[in-house]
């Protein structure tokens, strides 16, 4: 018997009143795996993400985490069932330090629920895990600051802290580089694949490198629909890929030019 | 290795935290022993009482207020029903039956609290910000409006009287006396500003926070944003009944007026006064509270006017109200910054006298030409006579009003701009030390 | 029930949930614009009243229905422009406390000006009597203009009269909406306040002074209240807590219409101002209804106090309860499209 993927997504469609944004989409995505999905703008990729983690319900199809179904959830209940996403604008909790950022990301998932008769200060296990994870996003000097007066880059690394915290299996990050200088982002890589080893892992990108760097599959959104789910050197010769995002002309004239130095 | 040496370094900066605390908790209850021997008539005493019950009432609104980022217009319900439910249970001890000791009283009133949160709170919760603040609105004149319908719990125009001194005396004391009564309420008051200080610190409070900064995150870390605001209400439910207990008690009379929009509105006021951003700021907005209500009301008729201007000056100018002030100041202190800024503060004071002055005098003569039109048009405003028709006392008092401001505003414009500059020398102060660490 | 109390019933009932219109198209106007609610909304609704009064002791009624309105609608844009406009950075619950101080202020000023007794403002004589009577007879309805006349006195005779200035309010409401309407729809800077009211940014970016819309549609939406307040005050009585007095009322409409809905507004005040009028005017309780059912109630019966509440009792807090009623069955309101 197969095992279930980790993420299954099903004809999902998804309208804003007459806007088709999402138009049947069919994704597989085994555990383990690390997936980017790309697109020029406007594609619905960050739609999509909204739709897995439950932001949005939607219109049409069906998702499924490890086999069980999930679409029309709210985000708590998915993200109790094990999966975790982070946003493309931080979206932290301000006037939180990053420790207690981190430390909140963890409560449900030890089990702390709506305790109000047991000490934070107490809860050795949760702030071991939030020790743990501030060391692997490198913000441990950071400790006490307020998240409204972290950088950008520090910021960015803490919605990824808060997205891993909870120890899901399956991760979803929302153009984790979006606004970094090159150096920042190949720091940055690093940190995402040191932090979701074993697990698995969506990622909205625009950075070609990124993408090319970090991930097993690519998966190629166009105007709602995927084009291409294959291994990077497989969508990088797609000529629909090409296509979509130069232009068929452009493709032509692109592909005479590579096949005219590959000749000489 | 490096994450072992951060736990012992917290786990030694905590320690040094823990004897600031005991200080502090100890320097809190020395005060709620020995502040009725320092003052000694009975109107202190009166005064005294009710800053106890005003601490707890307003540390229970600012669980919403402050850690929940909930604002309520009609939080004066719980306190008021618990009030309600807590006089029944006095004169019920009185009547023989209900066998309770008078000093459990406040907790059927917090109680009682409680449970309206419960039956109450999950519709309010349903919704956040400001339509949350409008339900709190129409549900305080809902209970406010019933009150005046249903005589028989709520005792109609009259109200539901009591008295304290009922059951059998617990080693001696009856409650009768006002110094016995506010030592059972300073002890409601240290035990309840402890428990609502230590709901701080636990899960529930914490996320509480983080639902105020953030409700749709909240979601994707697994939390129902709704329950967490519902627990809260529900928590501080409970303990604005203990509030409305410990007043029925007091003042061994309840009136409707303690689920009015009044008292909503004073709660809102004072906490948001106090400072809502730190847990003492609603201390200090209480013993405002009490001071405003039972010593300025008296000074002028025009208090709530006077009241109405600081608030709206403070939320544009000082969101954190009076608590954050003070930190400020005291993080400038730490830092040794705080000695150029003591003149400005001087002159700022007096420019603010003169406003207070200036606008002082012609509230006054207004009063006095509305109210007192048989006692002629001379006066006295803080020793000064003034002739309330004459152009010569309202020119003056104009004149005053005008200088006051003009000079309050460039004054605070130069301020301003030294505080900058001093908040800039000491973040460069910060970068450095954490640079060298 | 008779044919002359049902028309007059519901006629009131209009005129109130119209007044009620004025101020809640005016607050939802401020609100979808700026997503701020204006707390002291009802405070501008006083001040229009005591306005027109101070003005009309002066120079007359209708030179007090023209120029109360913009004087307090300019004090209202002042505010916006000098405090308001200072604490939006803030968010939302600063605009709320800032509108919520501004109250009280306003409350205090009006007792210090005006001393805290009610003031005799009263319709002009033009539009001091009925418009019309309604005379009900055994033999069916008739209709006669202007006030009671000798048949009233007959005794199968029952006359009810509509007073003529609750009229002209009415006329003036549905002036108003339909100015307001067109504005909207019709006029450039209408056009403007419409985009404004979804994408304020983009509109920014277009090149037009958002800022100074924001501080024209205050200015508008405290005109509008002191328009409200210069009939209310007349029909009514002009005393300091009647901006209390109708402004709870006014935030729960718009919640039960559902928040930055005019439409929904409208509907929810027409609504609450007719259930009003007729619950006024009602004897029945819910003992009533269960009797009916053929259950036996007496004193003695459990929750009798309860049960016994008369319609006409309860008529003032009948907003509130619709206002719990939808929050558990609807919470979005009736036409309700934000969430707040």
């Amino acid at each position: 018997m197969s095992q279930a993927h980790a993420l299954e997504l099903r004809q999902i469609s998804k309208s804003f009143g007459k806007t088709q944004i999402i138009r049947g989409v069919d994704l597989a995505v085994k555990a383990g795996e690390r997936v980017a999905v790309i697109g020029p703008n406007g594609a619905g990729k960050s739609t999509l993400f909204n739709l897995i983690s439950g932001r949005f319900a939607p219109s049409a199809g069906e998702i499924l985490l490890d086999g069980q179904r999930i679409d029309g959830l709210r985000p708590y209940e998915i993200n109790r069932r094990g999966l975790a996403r982070s946003f493309q604008v931080s979206n932290l909790f301000s006037r939180l330090s990053v420790f207690e950022n981190l430390r909140c990301a963890v409560l449900w998932g030890m089990g702390y629920r709506y305790a109000f008769w047991r000490f934070l200060a107490d809860a050795r296990d949760a702030n071991e895990r939030a020790e743990q994870v501030m060391t692997m996003i490198r913000l441990q000097r950071r400790r006490e600051v307020l998240a409204m007066n972290l950088t950008y880059a520090e910021q960015r690394a803490l919605e990824i802290g808060i997205t891993i915290a909870g120890g899901s299996n399956v991760i979803l990050l929302d153009e984790p580089t979006a606004g970094m200088s090159h150096s920042e982002t190949a720091q940055f890589v690093e940190l995402i694949r040191e932090v979701t080893v074993g697990r698995t892992l969506l990622t909205v990108e625009h950075d070609m490198g990124v993408v090319f760097g970090l991930a097993d599959k690519i998966a190629v959104l166009v105007y709602g629909e995927v084009l291409a789910f294959d291994v990077p050197e497989a969508v990088r010769a797609d000529p629909r890929v090409k296509e979509a995002y130069l232009g068929s002309v452009l493709a032509e004239q692109q592909a005479d030019s590579v096949r005219s130095k590959g000749g000489s | 290795m490096a994450m072992a040496e951060n736990v012992a370094a917290t786990a030694v900066a905590s320690s040094r935290n823990m004897n600031w605390r005991w200080v502090i908790w100890g320097g809190y209850a020395l005060v709620l022993i020995v502040a009725p021997l320092l003052w000694r008539s009975s109107l202190s005493h009166t005064m005294l009482s009710q800053m106890g019950i005003a601490i707890v009432a307003c540390l229970a609104y600012n669980m919403l207020l402050g850690q929940g980022g909930m604002l309520s217009f009609g939080h004066a319900v719980y306190s008021g029903l618990g009030s309600f439910f807590a006089i029944h249970a006095l004169n019920m001890v009185s009547g023989g039956q209900l066998t309770l000791p008078v000093s459990l009283v406040p907790l059927v009133g917090g109680l009682a609290g409680m449970v309206f949160a419960v039956l109450l709170g999950y519709v309010t919760t349903k919704k956040a910000g400001t339509p949350f603040a409008m339900i709190t609105l129409g549900i305080g004149e809902l209970v406010f409006a019933m009150s005046l319908m249903f005589p028989g719990f709520f005792g109609g125009e009259g109200g539901i009287s009591g008295n304290r001194v009922a059951g059998k005396p617990l080693f001696g004391i009856t409650f009768g006396p006002q110094i016995e009564l506010y030592y059972l309420i300073a002890l409601y008051t240290f035990v309840c500003t402890a428990a609502m200080f230590a709901f701080t610190r636990t899960p529930l409070g914490r996320m509480l926070n983080a639902v105020r900064d953030n409700p749709e995150r909240v979601e994707f870390i697994g939390y129902d944003t709704q329950f967490v605001r519902y627990f809260a209400f529900i928590a501080s439910g409970f303990f604005m009944g203990i509030a409305g207990g410990l007043g029925a008690m007091n003042f061994e009379i309840v009136t409707a007026e303690v689920v009015g929009a009044a008292r909503s509105g004073a709660y809102l006021l004072f906490t948001f006064l106090g400072g809502a951003t730190f847990f003492f700021g609603p201390i200090i907005g209480a013993v405002l509270m009490v001071l405003a209500l039972v010593l300025l009301s008296e000074l002028t008729l025009a208090w709530l006017l006077w009241l109405g201007l600081i608030f709206t000056f403070m939320v544009m100018y000082a969101p954190g109200g009076i608590a954050s002030l003070i930190m400020m100041n005291l993080r400038v202190a730490a830092f040794g910054k705080l000695k150029p800024l003591l003149p400005w503060y001087l002159v700022l004071g007096v420019a603010a006298l003169m406003i207070l002055a200036g606008g002082g005098a012609m509230i006054e003569m207004v009063y006095h030409l509305q109210l007192n039109q048989a006692l002629g048009p001379q006066m006295k405003f803080l020793g000064v006579p003034l002739n309330a028709h004459g152009v010569g006392s309202w020119a003056a008092a104009a004149l005053l009003l005008l200088a006051g401001i003009v000079l309050f505003e460039i004054l605070r414009r130069r301020f301003a701009r030294l505080w900058n500059r001093i908040q800039e020398e000491i973040e460069d102060t910060v970068r450095q030390r954490e640079a060298a660490a | 029930m008779d044919a002359s109390y049902l028309l007059i019933s519901t006629l009131n009932g209009l005129s109130v949930g119209l007044l009620l219109f004025m101020l809640a198209s005016g607050l939802t106007l401020i609100f979808s614009m700026m997503g701020v609610l204006n707390f002291a909304h009802a405070s501008f609704y006083m001040l229009g009243a005591y306005f027109a009064y101070t003005i009309a002791g002066l120079i007359g009624f209708w030179w007090a229905l023209l120029l109360a309105p913009p004087l307090v609608g300019t004090l209202g844009a002042l505010f916006e422009r000098s405090a308001l406009r200072r604490v939006h950075k803030f968010g939302h619950v600063p605009e709320l406390l800032i509108t919520f101080g501004l109250s009280y202020i306003i409350l205090e000023l009006v007792q210090l000006v005006w001393g805290r007794q009610a003031v005799d403002f009263k319709p002009p004589a033009a539009l001091a009597g009925s418009l019309f009577t309604i005379i009900s007879q055994p033999e069916g309805l008739s209709l006669a203009w202007g006030g009671k006349s000798a048949l009233c006195t007959t005794a199968s005779t029952i006359c009810t009269t509509f007073p003529a200035f609750r009229a002209f309010g009415m006329a003036i409401a549905v002036l108003m909406l339909v100015a307001l309407w067109l504005v909207l729809t019709r006029t450039r800077i209408g056009l403007v306040i419409q985009a404004s009211l979804t994408h304020p940014q983009m509109v920014e970016a277009l090149g037009h002074n958002v800022p100074r819309v924001f501080m024209l549609v205050f200015g508008a939406g405290t005109a509008l209240a002191a328009l409200a307040g210069v009939i209310g005050g007349a029909l009514r009585v002009t005393e300091p807590s009647m901006a209390q007095a109708v402004g709870a009322v006014v935030f729960a409409v718009i919640v039960i219409g559902g928040m930055g809905s005019l439409a929904g507004a409208f509907v929810a005040s027409v609504a609450l101002g007719i259930i009003e009028s007729f619950a006024v005017s009602s004897d029945h309780s819910i003992s009533d209804g269960l009797q009916a059912l053929g259950m036996a109630i007496s004193p003695e019966t459990f929750g009798y106090a309860v049960w016994s509440v008369k319609l006409s009792q309860i008529a003032a807090i009948l907003p509130y309860l619709l206002l719990v009623l939808i929050l558990i069955f609807r919470p979005k309101g009736l036409f309700g499209t934000r969430e707040g």
